[in-house]
């Protein structure tokens, strides 16, 4: 039945009798009736009032009794006039419903037993269940209602609870309803139809449309917040589309000792094929293996048989001061061409890779943020301060240092903000000033000094949006969703949803 | 970072006075240290080994603090304690200092040349007249072993025996023989084994069986007997139960064999400087003299002579970014424990580096210690004075204006891993092993064997995970996949790709081709017809064993083939585990920078 002819309906019973006192005797669904109510209440051609009542309908159970008759009058028949049916019999034939059948057959004292033989106690019965289900499945009443509620319990009907109505003619009675219109269209507005046309009434409590556009995963909104703050403070992006690097690089210009247990199987992914690097700076090779066995520069060294064969070995970057190294060398081959240094500021953000047993907070893979300040004279005041500049740009204006130790700085300083949630000091991340052992062999002048400092992306990502597995952040595994839904990143505002 | 266990009432005895928790934590971040917990052996035990075990144990309070991995003078409470003695200002560093026996006689080992074969390097000391009580040797082996967890390598580099001297005779020797010649009953056991059985005795001992790899394939292993042929030790597995340390132990002969001699020179000092404390004379340690084999004179271990470093007060404040004195730099110094003495100019100072700060390798190690002593927290803070252009790499600033564009067309950014499985770069994608991606020697599991050579599995992984989402899912990628490449320095190169894949109830390969059609509008780069020599893009059917066959294509640019799109083949989406069709475009984006 469409909504039109409902609303026809009703329209022309009220406009026959004036009202309609319950909607009950309309052949129509009760949603169906709502819906034509109401859009026709929105147009004030009607008003209406609910009329709450119940309506009793029967249960699979009772269906199939209102049809076939109760069980009881279908054992009562199962017995022969003259003789008695075993117990057992009674069971095979009748299967589960045998058990209810016999209690109540026997309560109507319809039944009696001698033995395990069941014998009839009267000649004949009548199935008053039968009847009564029929009529209750008609009327959706019953006049008993002690009875009604013994077949509720037995499970044959039960109430339903049913809304009607009772409707009225409204201030604006017509029966000729005009259509309402939701959008206006090109075609109104080529007609002019627009101006006598009603529209209907918007639900601004409704949700809109959902967006199904495109989206940039969270991770890489939170670089690209990264990367503004160290564009706006002069910071030039490192070419780090390098993930193989040699150990040379990544560990031994960085005056990284080779026993050192960073450079473990543990920590290291190492390259089966390539295995080796080719030939690296011969010149620089050497002043390094020096620096590392016999020391140099005012430094005594590690003292150790510094090996090439280790030095060679590939691996994938652990960290992007690898590349920040190999900017440093350039940088020094490039003040020595020129014979003038040129101060830089270096950033990058990208993936490094650590042999990690992987849990919620430690992936084989994420991304470092790594800044690097050359410049002659650059002092650890220097560092602190840009660090301070840095971080206010993020939103985090307590800062503390914490003295530490990395093989290739000294000083070390552990950067600590204060976390207004945990209320204390944690660890955002590790900065410091490159040692004289790792910088003069690049080539460096001597006044140059190196201040640099690093964190993870991922770690203030997962703070940011409240993630707590780093596996639900990066990798195949992520949510979708997620993707999707994730807000934009302002690392200087709250968003709301921060760890 | 190694951790050490502190009684509270040991380290508030050297401190001079009791410290509260918040107290005690602010002097550890100050120092560079950090309170990692505050417990008690009860508590320990209990987390370990359950409430019953712990019944009994003792609650005397306990702080367990991480140390820096360079400062071995802070593994023991002794160390710990004495440092931060000094740091507050209640004592001075000790000065150590070798004494002669009573009889004049040092003891004296000779190193034959067959251990050069493997372990060649040895340094000795004797501590005389100790008093240990419980405490004090329960340091004296938790030293031993923290030193070979950490500087010692697992043993690797440098191996620590010590012994009762009372229960040896000198002079001693140390050899290098075939495993079944040496016999002895190895420390807390009864029976007497060679040192081919002691190997396989101690193949199921929980902590020495990791040790046994570092000899037990040489045809010799290291060993040290004294002149009535009694071992001491078969370094670096165990030592002899005859020379054993107890409680009553009065003199200590202490022996580190080594790989690596600068690092046994360092742990041998660092067990002298720490336990010479409780010597009858304390800080006096009696050398040994060791005759080696190239050599016809002997020389004597340990060398306990402070080593001087120079630092001008101007390269220090200068690196620092303060301005102090000569005075003050002397002043701060001391609050470290060093000493240093100014020079007539009062221009630099010199430091008399101890030998518990082997940390120390340069001035800038010395500059380090007046900044921890003046406050990291206290330093000025300024910024570098040069102006520079910030600039970002134009690979980054190209990949994301792809990234960017692809988001607009409606598509949703994934980030799947770079590593993958050799099944997944090749077989489940039908492709067969060119020999062209890096492949990992030490991956822990089979996820991580290869670097990726293109991004298309990890989005379609990416989509096996996310079933669930409505169709159609369409998502990119852009990022780098690696190839070996023997003309490079590092044997391999990066190179920048873009991956889009639509996915829905079919296959869409008009969809994909208007993707990169837009891409390449958006590039400025013109769709050219195959047969012109133009500059341009065109594309034209190709096998590729990835995809559909006939529904397959690759993307020609200024001639030269960057990548292919098509239907991805069926094949391939049962591996990826993706129950629906996919189409997939990747190139290389390189060629548009």
């Amino acid at each position: 039945m469409s909504q039109e002819s409902i609303q026809t309906d009703i329209l022309a019973r009220l406009d026959t009798h004036g009202s309609i006192d319950d909607t009950a005797i309309l052949p129509y669904a009760s949603d169906l009736i709502l819906g034509v109510l109401n859009s026709l209440l929105s147009k004030e051609i009607l008003t209406y009032t609910a009329i709450k009542g119940e309506k009793w309908v029967l249960t699979s159970e009772g269906q199939e009794v209102a049809s076939g008759g109760s069980p009881e009058v279908a054992l009562f028949n199962l017995i022969p006039s003259d003789a008695g049916l075993a117990v057992a019999d009674a069971q095979e034939q009748m299967g589960e419903k045998a058990k209810v059948a016999m209690s109540n057959a026997m309560s109507k004292k319809w039944l009696k037993k001698q033995g395990d033989q069941l014998l009839r106690a009267v000649d004949s019965v009548t199935d008053q269940v039968q009847a009564d289900l029929i009529k209750i499945k008609e009327t959706g009443a019953f006049g008993d209602a002690r009875v009604l509620q013994d077949y509720k319990r037995r499970k044959l009907c039960s109430a339903e609870k049913i809304t009607s109505y009772s409707v009225q003619k409204g201030e604006r009675f017509t029966t000729n309803v005009q259509k309402e219109a939701t959008e206006i269209t090109a075609e109104m507005l080529r007609t002019g139809e627009w101006k006598g046309q009603t529209f209907k009434k918007y639900n601004f409590n409704a949700a809109g449309v959902q967006v199904r556009g495109g989206h940039l995963h969270p991770l890489m909104k939170v670089r690209e917040e990264f990367r503004q703050i160290f564009f706006e403070l002069g910071f030039e992006e490192m070419p780090t589309n390098q993930f193989v690097e040699s150990s040379f690089w990544n560990f031994d210009a960085l005056f990284q000792p080779q026993q050192h247990p960073a450079r473990d199987m543990h920590d290291t992914f190492f390259l089966k094929d390539p295995a080796v690097a080719g030939e690296m700076p011969k010149d620089y090779v050497e002043r390094v293996k020096h620096v590392h066995s016999k020391g140099g520069y005012g430094s005594i060294g590690y003292g150790y048989d510094w090996k090439y064969s280790e030095a060679e070995k590939l691996i994938l970057r652990t960290h992007t001061t690898a590349v920040s190294s190999y900017m440093l060398y350039k940088l020094a081959q490039e003040a020595r061409a020129n014979k003038e240094f040129r101060p830089v500021k270096y950033f990058s953000i990208d993936r490094v890779f650590r042999n990690e047993t992987v849990d919620a907070t430690h992936l084989a893979e994420f991304h470092q943020i790594e800044g690097v300040i050359a410049d002659r004279g650059a002092t650890l005041g220097d560092l602190i301060g840009i660090l301070y500049n840095f971080f206010r740009k993020l939103g985090i204006e307590k800062l503390r240092f914490k003295p530490a130790y990395n093989p290739y700085t000294e000083p070390s300083l552990e950067i600590f903000s204060w976390h207004t949630g945990f209320k204390k000091w944690v660890e955002i991340g590790n900065s410091g000033m490159f040692r004289p052992e790792m910088l003069r062999p690049l080539g460096l002048p001597e006044d140059v000094s190196v201040i640099a400092w690093g964190l993870s992306l991922e770690r203030p990502t997962m703070i940011k949006y409240s993630i707590d597995n780093i596996r639900e952040l990066l990798g195949h595994k992520v949510d979708l969703e997620m993707v999707m839904t994730n807000p934009i990143c302002r690392l200087d505002k709250k968003m709301g949803r921060e760890i | 970072m190694p951790t050490v266990n502190v009684f509270k009432d040991v380290l508030f005895k050297a401190l001079g006075r009791e410290y509260s928790t918040e107290e005690f934590e602010e002097l550890c971040f100050e120092y560079g240290i950090e309170l990692e917990d505050e417990t008690s052996e009860q508590e320990m035990v209990k987390k370990e080994q359950g409430e019953e075990k712990a019944k009994g144990k003792s609650n005397r309070g306990i702080y367990r603090i991480d140390v820096p991995a360079n400062r071995y003078d802070l593994l023991c409470a002794e160390g710990l304690s004495r440092a931060l003695k000094v740091y507050v200002g209640n004592a001075k560093p000790p000065v150590y200092k070798l004494v002669q026996p009573a009889g004049g006689k040092v003891q004296k080992i000779t190193v034959l040349p067959e251990t050069a074969q493997i372990r060649p390097h040895l340094v000795c000391a004797v501590l005389r007249g100790i008093t240990f009580d419980q405490d004090t040797y329960d340091s004296f082996i938790e030293l031993q072993d923290k030193l070979h967890n950490n500087i010692c390598r697992k043993r690797t580099l440098v191996a620590i025996g010590t012994h009762d001297l009372d229960t040896l005779q000198g002079p001693f020797t140390y050899e290098a023989l075939a495993p079944k010649d040496i016999k002895f009953v190895p420390l807390n056991q009864t029976k007497q084994m060679n040192a081919e059985e002691l190997m396989t005795f101690y193949e199921s001992d929980r902590k020495l069986s990791k040790f046994l790899h570092i000899i037990r394939d040489s045809p010799v292993y290291p060993v040290i007997y004294d002149s009535n042929r009694t071992v001491l030790s078969l370094p670096p597995i165990i030592n002899s139960n005859h020379s054993k340390i107890t409680l009553e132990t009065k003199n200590v002969f202490i022996e580190c064999t080594a790989t690596d001699i600068t690092k046994a020179r360092v742990v041998l000092n660092t067990i002298v400087a720490m336990f010479s404390q409780y010597c009858a004379e304390p800080f006096a340690v009696e050398p040994v003299e060791i005759a080696t084999p190239n050599s016809t004179s002997t020389h004597r271990t340990p060398d306990i002579s402070s080593r001087a470093v120079e630092a001008t007060v101007g390269y220090i404040n200068k690196s620092i970014g303060i301005h102090i004195t000569a005075d003050e730099v002397v002043k701060y110094l001391a609050k470290m424990s060093l000493n240093a003495t100014l020079s007539s100019s009062r221009k630099s100072v010199t430091v008399s580096v101890p030998i518990t700060r082997s940390d120390i390798l340069h001035a800038c190690d010395v500059m380090e210690d007046v900044a921890i002593a003046y406050g990291f927290n206290k330093i000025a803070k300024t910024v570098p004075r040069s102006i520079t252009v910030g600039a970002p790499f134009p690979l980054n600033k190209l990949a994301d204006f792809v990234r960017r564009e692809l988001a607009l067309s409606g598509y949703t950014e994934v980030l799947p891993l770079i590593l993958c499985s050799h099944d997944e770069n090749y077989e489940w994608l039908r492709r067969t092993d060119n020999g062209e991606a890096v492949k990992l020697a030490n991956p822990q599991t089979i996820e991580f064997q290869v670097v990726r050579t293109s991004l298309i599995q990890g989005v379609l992984k990416t989509i096996s995970s996310n079933k669930a989402v409505a169709l159609p899912i369409k998502v990119f990628e852009v990022s780098d996949v690696v190839f070996k490449d023997e003309s490079r320095e590092r044997k391999s190169r990066n190179q920048r790709n873009m991956c889009v894949v639509f996915a829905s109830k079919t296959s869409a390969f008009e969809t994909v081709h208007g993707i990169l059609d837009r891409i390449m509008a958006m590039l400025n780069v013109k769709l050219v017809s195959p047969d012109a020599a133009q500059d341009g893009y065109f594309i034209r059917e190709s096998d590729n064993p990835t995809y559909f066959p006939g529904r397959c294509a690759e993307v020609v640019h200024k001639g030269v083939s960057i990548g292919h799109l098509g239907i991805v083949h069926p094949e391939v989406l049962q591996k990826f585990e993706v129950p629906f069709p996919c189409t997939a475009l990747e190139i290389n984006i390189e060629p548009f920078l």
